[in-house]
């Protein structure tokens, strides 16, 4: 149980420090952070897809998914975009959050087959085959988004985004042809975490 | 037009409005809903309008021709009321226009013929009609009654009196108690506490001051639900007033309606009340002299059911692409540009002109408590009597379907009822006296969603059922989270595996675990209730899973790969009509003579079964 | 029709530049022209100073959009609940074997674009098809082809 609970410190009171616990573990947390960055700070392994540190989180992939319980409630949330909050206990690793991962691990298997990445994410979670059919096995890509996300927010040239929805999304620069605008800077590459952009970019990149 | 300036002027020319109708003068009230255009009403309406202008008769003693949104019996359609006859007809043509002008508007005279009959007896007046009678059109009384098109009828119904009665003798705050006091919950679906939401947005407008918004969600796109559609189009002024009302409380002085583009009649009947309410000072600046201003905007979907939850909505409003965020925050404390923003449902805020009119404990009063109020269902699928119905909050199951929807034709009871739409759930036979309230309907595993009731005969087959909402939510998923995404597409797999009399139990056990992690794991409630078809039916009729599973058989005789197409040779006439509309060329048979069907080649395409007259097509 | 400045300028002149209006004017463009032809695509992101990238997104995401051109006349079958279950799947089937073109597609002389929607709120009437503005109730597959040969 937490260690920090009872009356708050001067410490913690003039630095706005949020007390919770993690797998029963106590820590701190400042006012604004997340429950991922919090882990990632006291060491607690999340994993992770469509995170990175330079862009905005979305909580697509559900893959950091926690159980999040408080006043006999429990919720699952994705910890890459929910905001720490005070004398809750979070669940890194709980029965439910488990089921989420391994499924969503072995759905992955079959959509991005062509995924090393994956292949090894899927298999520290124990899930090392996939019982769903593979209708693209040359495909990689997670449509977790980093790469539009990079080239809007940290490029600023946008020349890519996700068009269709549901099963038909994709990453593409318009009317499938190359980007006009794209400056091959290669920070889609970059944050790729499939290695799917090194099949796309030369789709939809610049010539 | 011209604007009115204050409240007293209202209500005189209210007054006025009321004291000019002549009670004498027959009114044909044509029902143009949905079903009944369909159905060829509006031909049914210029058939009127030319035999009464054919009379030559002076225009103000003229019978008066109203066209109105739904009168609710949709399978008797098309409808007519005559008043001050009382009269009821059904199923009115063209040709039968021309008797009635004789016959009722000009001697009183009842035409038997279209009176609305059911088991030997006939019914004059729509108030005896069985279908009708256990009904209660509360929020529904002006649609079917009065001309969409025209404000006049609105006001003469009382329109606008609710918002009069909030301007100038309630405060803001007054107003979020009542509606707390009355119970309201969301119509939209999820059932959430109206006046609780409301006063999220308050009291986060409060914290940080700014723009508030209000926005009716007219998105309706449940499949098998239209009773957002009759209200936008058969009273729209009830949406308007409840949203302006909504704003007052709220401190907002703009409001969206966010309505699909699949619903053009609904954008018409919207567009032009607004402008006759702007023409008349009930909709802008200083209304009625008060000092609220308050607008309203249509926003069209374009063809995306997930933009009918909230932040997806919000997202359309602003121009981007569909895709729902994960909440907290709510749009109540994050909405709109960033500002608290209230979305709720045309009917919900439909209700709020009446909770003012008749108080909180009026209200409160009806349905039951925890459900308080009526609701609006759609009642449709293998029933007798089909069409918009609104009946009080905790009526049972059964009684909806089998004393207002006259039960299954040629059936003594139905199979289940889906309730919800693609989040909802089938509620089996035995079931039936199950309440119709939030709570309830959650216990036996559905929800009481937008107002789809889809009843379901020994002909349809669950696991069908389960995956076609399936498949509706795979097209309709935006995509961006991997629950919903590759999950939908997954559990998907696994029906086909079972349609196919493919899979095992243990399938079904898996089938189960990836449903709840799908619940449990998906961005938005789109994914989050996706498997609610699947887990309900699975409960209530694990035996029919078992059977396509384990005996490769399906008992209602639906899926494909599991039956077999044959022809009756005693029923058999040999016409012909079935070799004729063959694709695969695979009935034969000499004419007048019983034909037969060669199984090996048949695709079960269903088309000779389709067209056969007299019903010789067995499935097994 | 040819996407001429003017027509396009009548469009955007009744939205202000903020690309909250980006999927209304892409609605006007789209009702103009029967689906969004580049140069109108293009002429809009300029407009409300988004990405093309965006435009994309948008007209890609929302399924009343057409990139490409539609048929002179529609028809939609509705595969609601109710008309699912009164056959409207095998409806849709036959309309695609009758127009040999697949559903969602327009067929190779332009005149017909096949659709399904859900749902057109006619559900007493189920199985429904709309051709162009009219409504068929309870419609099949013979009453259907008559109706196609009066196009």
């Amino acid at each position: 149980m937490s260690a920090k609970k009872g009356k708050k410190g001067k410490k913690e009171k003039d630095q706005d420090l949020i007390s919770f616990t993690i797998n029963g573990q106590g820590v701190q947390a400042r006012d604004g952070w997340t429950i991922l960055e919090t882990a990632r700070q006291h060491g607690v392994q999340i994993p992770t897809l469509c995170f990175h540190p330079a862009v905005q989180p979305m909580g697509s992939c559900r893959l950091c998914v926690v159980e999040i319980q408080q006043n006999g409630r429990s919720r699952v949330a994705a910890s890459c975009i929910t905001p720490v909050q005070k004398d809750v206990e979070v669940l890194t690793h709980s029965e439910e959050v488990q089921n989420v991962r391994r499924w969503v691990l072995e759905m992955l298997l079959a959509n991005c087959p062509a995924s090393r990445q994956i292949r090894q994410l899927a298999k520290e979670h124990g899930v090392t085959s996939t019982r769903f059919k593979v209708e693209h096995p040359e495909d990689a890509c997670a449509r977790c988004g980093l790469c539009t996300r990079a080239c809007d927010e940290v490029v600023g040239v946008r020349g890519i985004s996700l068009g269709n929805r549901g099963i038909f999304k994709e990453v593409t620069a318009p009317y499938h042809q190359r980007s006009t605008v794209c400056i091959r800077c290669g920070t889609c590459l970059y944050v790729c975490p499939t290695g799917a952009m090194e099949q796309l970019f030369p789709q939809v990149s610049a010539p | 037009m011209e604007r009115i300036s204050n409240v007293t002027e209202l209500e005189a020319w209210r007054e006025n409005l009321r004291a000019a109708l002549d009670p004498e003068r027959p009114v044909v009230r044509v029902c143009l809903g949905p079903g009944c255009l369909a159905q060829g009403a509006n031909k049914v309406s210029l058939a009127f309008q030319s035999a009464i202008k054919a009379k030559k008769v002076e225009a103000s003693v003229q019978p008066l021709i109203k066209e109105t949104g739904c009168h609710g019996f949709c399978s008797q359609g098309p409808l007519i009321n005559l008043d001050p006859f009382d009269l009821f007809y059904v199923k009115v043509k063209p040709a039968d226009v021309e008797e009635i002008v004789e016959t009722t508007l000009a001697k009183g005279q009842t035409v038997e013929r279209l009176l609305y009959s059911d088991n030997g007896s006939r019914y004059r007046s729509a108030s005896e009609v069985p279908f009708y009678k256990m009904q209660q059109k509360v929020v529904l009384k002006n649609v079917g009654g009065i001309d969409p098109l025209k404000i006049e009828d609105a006001l003469m119904a009382g329109a606008y009196r609710s918002l009069t009665k909030v301007l100038t003798s309630m405060t803001p705050e007054e107003v979020i108690t009542t509606v707390e006091a009355a119970g309201l919950r969301g119509r939209g679906g999820a059932g959430f506490l109206t006046g609780r939401k409301w006063r999220f947005a308050v009291e986060n407008a409060r914290k940080n001051p700014g723009p508030v918004y209000v926005v009716g969600n007219g998105d309706e796109g449940d499949p098998g639900a239209f009773m957002d559609r009759t209200l936008m189009e058969g009273d729209p002024h009830a949406v308007l007033e409840g949203m302006a009302i909504g704003a007052y409380a709220l401190g907002a002085n703009q409001g969206y309606i966010y309505v699909r583009m699949e619903y053009p009649l609904a954008i018409q009947h919207l567009s032009i009340a607004i402008e006759q309410a702007r023409a008349l000072g009930l909709l802008g600046t200083n209304i009625l002299d008060t000092g609220f201003n308050f607008d309203v905007q249509i926003n069209r979907g374009a063809g995306a059911f997930v933009c009918g939850e909230e932040t997806a909505l919000i997202a359309s409003l602003e121009g981007r692409v569909g895709e729902p965020i994960p909440r907290p925050p709510y749009p109540a404390e994050k909405g709109l540009r960033g500002r608290p923003t209230i979305i709720n449902n045309v009917e919900t805020w439909a209700n709020v002109p009446l909770i003012i009119e008749k108080g909180a404990d009026w209200y409160a009063g009806l349905g039951v408590p925890h459900s308080t109020g009526t609701k609006i269902f759609s009642l449709v699928g293998k029933l007798k009597n089909t069409g918009m119905i609104e009946v009080p909050m905790g009526i049972t199951l059964g009684r909806i379907v089998e004393e207002i929807g006259g039960g299954v034709p040629g059936q003594d009871r139905f199979k289940a009822v889906q309730t919800g739409g693609p989040s909802g759930g089938c509620i089996p036979y035995e079931l039936k006296d199950t309440p119709v309230d939030y709570d309830s309907l959650s216990k036996v595993g559905s929800i009481m969603g937008s107002g789809g009731m889809i009843v379901m005969d020994k002909r349809d087959c669950v696991v069908d059922v389960a995956r076609y909402f399936l498949s509706f939510l795979e097209e309709e998923s935006c995509g961006k989270c991997l629950p919903c995404r590759l999950g939908l597409k997954s559990m998907q797999e696994f029906l086909d595996k079972f349609a196919k009399g493919q899979g095992s139990p243990q399938d079904i056990d898996d089938l189960h675990s990836l449903a709840r992690a799908i619940m449990k794991g998906s961005l938005c409630a789109l994914g989050g209730t996706a498997p609610n078809p699947i887990l309900t039916t699975v409960k209530y009729f694990k035996d029919e899973y078992l059977a396509h599973v384990v005996e490769h058989k399906c008992p209602s005789g639906v899926c494909r790969d599991l039956i077999t197409y044959s022809i009756n040779p005693e029923l058999c006439n040999g016409c012909g009509l079935c070799v004729r509309n063959c694709p695969q060329e695979c009935v034969s048979g000499e004419k007048k003579k019983p034909h037969t069907i060669d199984a090996g080649a048949c695709i079960r395409c269903g088309q000779c079964m389709d067209v056969c007259p007299v019903d010789a097509v067995m499935v097994a | 029709m040819s996407v001429t400045f003017k027509a396009l300028e009548n469009i955007l002149e009744h939205y202000p530049p903020s690309s909250e209006h980006l999927i209304s004017a892409l609605q006007d463009v789209q009702a103009k022209f029967n689906y969004i032809p580049p140069e109108a695509m293009t002429a809009v992101c300029d407009y409300f100073s988004v990405p093309l990238s965006r435009g994309w997104a948008v007209a890609t995401f929302y399924k009343s959009f057409s990139l490409e051109p539609r048929g002179m006349h529609d028809v939609r079958v509705c595969l609601g609940t109710a008309c699912h279950l009164k056959g409207g799947g095998r409806l849709v089937e036959g309309l695609e074997r009758e127009l040999d073109v697949p559903r969602e597609h327009t067929t190779k002389d332009m005149r017909v674009t096949l659709e399904t929607v859900r749902c057109l709120g006619t559900c007493a009437m189920a199985p429904v098809v709309m051709i162009d503005e009219e409504y068929l109730g309870g419609a099949n597959i013979r009453s259907l082809k008559k109706e196609l040969k009066k196009l």
